[in-house]
């Protein structure tokens, strides 16, 4: 284990401090690659560091902060980015071989915005090949460690993203999530990670793993923190037509009005068989806390749940299959020497290029489309889609949030699952439902394991309601701090 | 707060064993989807294959019969968008920039092997 109470201020802190003139945009850049430079050969989240370009960006911040001009909302935060995200000038591999050492020509509109909102960005973050996987061991390019446990996973896909922050090598992380990918991990790693709604934040410059399901969120060590960063990333692109119009509103408005008479519903089906005893009490001892802050529990069902993760490998392996066509070795990215025709080249550079999950899930999803099973699978599953929506849409008339544990175990071991995808997909049991439903959540750390390992508990909302996991985030946050 | 005392279960624990996926479909769909697989490759494949689909198959316990499919979450929502953006041209990447990232290119044109078998 390496420590993992980090000396980094929050984004509020930060500013304050650069305003007041005691601390600086530079020095806190600095220790942040201290940390790199003594955790991250064990930790190895960062794929990639841009040291050159945060000193200058961090530089420029202390000048307007000494010149005492306006500071915009992320000045000087240092951050890291998922590698599946584009950032003009850095390398972008999706945790694959086949994107390796390709240089995107454009920055995703989610970066841009962190970057136009003052962050200094240090480096893009490891994380499961194309973001297929839940515990990091799919990365092309070695697995990242749990820093609260260094034999075990950070959870994934996001991992790097997650274990960064829990590690005190960035005070803000992007990330993804498509099954769960940035709940899990930030359940695993003991930090804060929100899945906005589907459509609240452009996937431009988002290498795309299934586009229905795909969503950019961040990472930081506290609610607020995360609040701030929607709030800048957040909004219509028309670079995206599934971004939404939505205003978006003040996320940090309303973070501190508490839970009293909120509504606050508990699936029975989340809490089945196969839930770990400690998660359990963790989650249940945060339900007990929120009580006591005046929300109302109330026990609901989402009668469709146990169909939700074969209804997401259908239609994420469906999408995935799809999208990753284009990596054919011809515009960019890795091509397999010494084919002699276009269609061996083909299939010689994506065999040589994909790792097996990957390779797994474009089977299964061409499978799932293929002449005669197209409505066996494909079009049940987007039948199902509407069951499992529906169970939410209903809830949501009774409840204004709905409390669960974001996985069934904390951390597990590497090498523990990676032989039995059936397993591993598991881990995504309680998080799949929200992302094919659209609806928004967050993970919160809410307890420890007798082993320290940390436990979170996932909120969920309705759709752009965003605001309300912030608020019942920030009790569970106070609880724990008390 | 204890909220739930009597067991559910909440997974099907036992999956029908059925061979779904034979050896020559694991062949045709590989073909279909640009991969070379190697022989171990494809012995593994056909086993995942079997196994995921097998649990999968649990979507057959819902009748939906009278369930509209659902592609996209932007169907349930009045927020997002349906308007598309006006089509005016804009530049694209600059060629230099694009080939830059090629395999193989003469500055002009993506190079790749014969298209045309003989």
């Amino acid at each position: 284990m390496i420590k993992t109470d980090t000396a980094l201020p929050t984004v509020q802190e930060l500013r304050k401090g650069l305003a007041a003139h005691t601390i600086s945009a530079t020095e806190i850049a600095r220790s942040c690659f201290e940390r790199i430079d003594s955790e991250d050969e064990t930790i190895h989240a960062f794929l990639a560091l841009d040291r050159e370009g945060a000193v200058k960006k961090a530089a420029e911040i202390d000048a307007a902060a000494e010149n005492g001009e306006a500071l915009p909302a992320l000045a000087g935060v240092p951050t890291g980015i998922k590698d599946v995200l584009t950032q003009e000038g850095l390398p972008a591999t999706a945790g694959s071989k086949i994107l390796e050492g390709y240089r995107p020509p454009y920055t995703a509109t989610a970066v841009r915005r962190l970057m136009d909102a003052g962050a200094v960005l240090l480096g893009k973050l490891n994380c499961d090949e194309f973001a297929m996987g839940s515990s990091n061991e799919n990365s092309a390019y070695g697995p990242v460690r749990n820093p609260h446990a260094t034999d075990r996973v950070p959870g994934g896909s996001s991992g790097g993203s997650a274990a960064a922050i829990a590690a005190g090598m960035a005070m803000v992380t992007l990330g993804t999530d498509t099954g769960g990918s940035i709940r899990q991990p930030a359940s695993f790693c003991g930090v804060v990670g929100v899945l906005p709604t589907y459509g609240r934040v452009s996937r431009y410059g988002l290498i795309a793993f299934a586009s229905s399901l795909d969503r950019v969120g961040p990472f930081a060590a506290t609610v607020r923190d995360t609040a701030t960063v929607l709030g800048v990333i957040a909004g219509h692109d028309p670079m995206d037509a599934t971004s939404s119009t939505e205003p978006v509103p003040d996320y940090s408005a309303g973070i501190d009005a508490g839970v009293s008479r909120l509504r606050i519903g508990i699936p029975r089906e989340y809490f089945a068989d196969g839930l770990d005893a400690e998660v359990r009490a963790a989650v249940e001892a945060g339900i007990e806390a929120l009580r006591a802050a005046g929300a109302e529990i109330k026990p609901i069902s989402l009668p469709h749940t146990r169909y939700a993760v074969p209804t997401y490998y259908v239609i994420a392996t469906a999408e995935a299959s799809a999208n990753l066509a284009r990596f054919d070795g011809v515009r960019y990215g890795y091509r397999a020497p010494g084919a002699d025709t276009l269609s061996a080249m083909y299939r010689c550079s994506r065999e040589g290029g994909f790792g097996p999950e990957v390779k797994r899930r474009i089977m299964l999803g061409t499978y799932v489309l293929s002449a005669g099973y197209y409505d066996a699978y494909y079009k049940k599953a987007q039948q199902v889609r509407r069951l499992l929506t529906n169970d939410f849409l209903s809830a949501f008339k009774e409840v204004d949030a709905i409390v669960t544990p974001t996985a069934p175990t904390p951390a597990f071991k590497l090498g523990e699952k990676v032989d039995d995808p059936m397993s591993m997909y598991l881990a995504d049991i309680y998080t799949v439902t929200a992302s094919l439903a659209g609806i928004c959540g967050i993970s919160v750390p809410c307890g420890k394991s007798r082993d320290g390992l940390p436990i979170g508990m996932q909120i969920l909302c309705k759709h752009f309601d965003e605001a309300t996991t912030f608020r019942v985030g920030q009790t569970v946050e106070d609880w724990r701090a008390q | 707060m204890r909220i739930y005392n009597e067991p559910l279960t909440a997974m099907s624990k036992e999956h029908k064993k059925t061979e779904r996926v034979a050896a020559e479909d694991v062949k045709r769909v590989a073909e279909l989807a640009y991969l070379e697989l190697t022989a171990q490759e494809e012995v593994h494949m056909q086993r995942d294959l079997n196994a995921i689909l097998d649990y999968v198959a649990q979507m057959n316990e819902l009748d939906t019969s009278v369930v509209e499919p659902m592609a996209q979450v932007a169907e349930v929502l009045g927020g997002i968008s349906g308007d598309l953006r006006t089509d005016i041209p804009h530049p694209s990447l600059p060629r230099d920039q694009v080939m830059a990232e090629a395999p193989e290119t003469d500055g002009t044109f993506f190079k790749v092997p014969k298209v045309i078998e003989r």
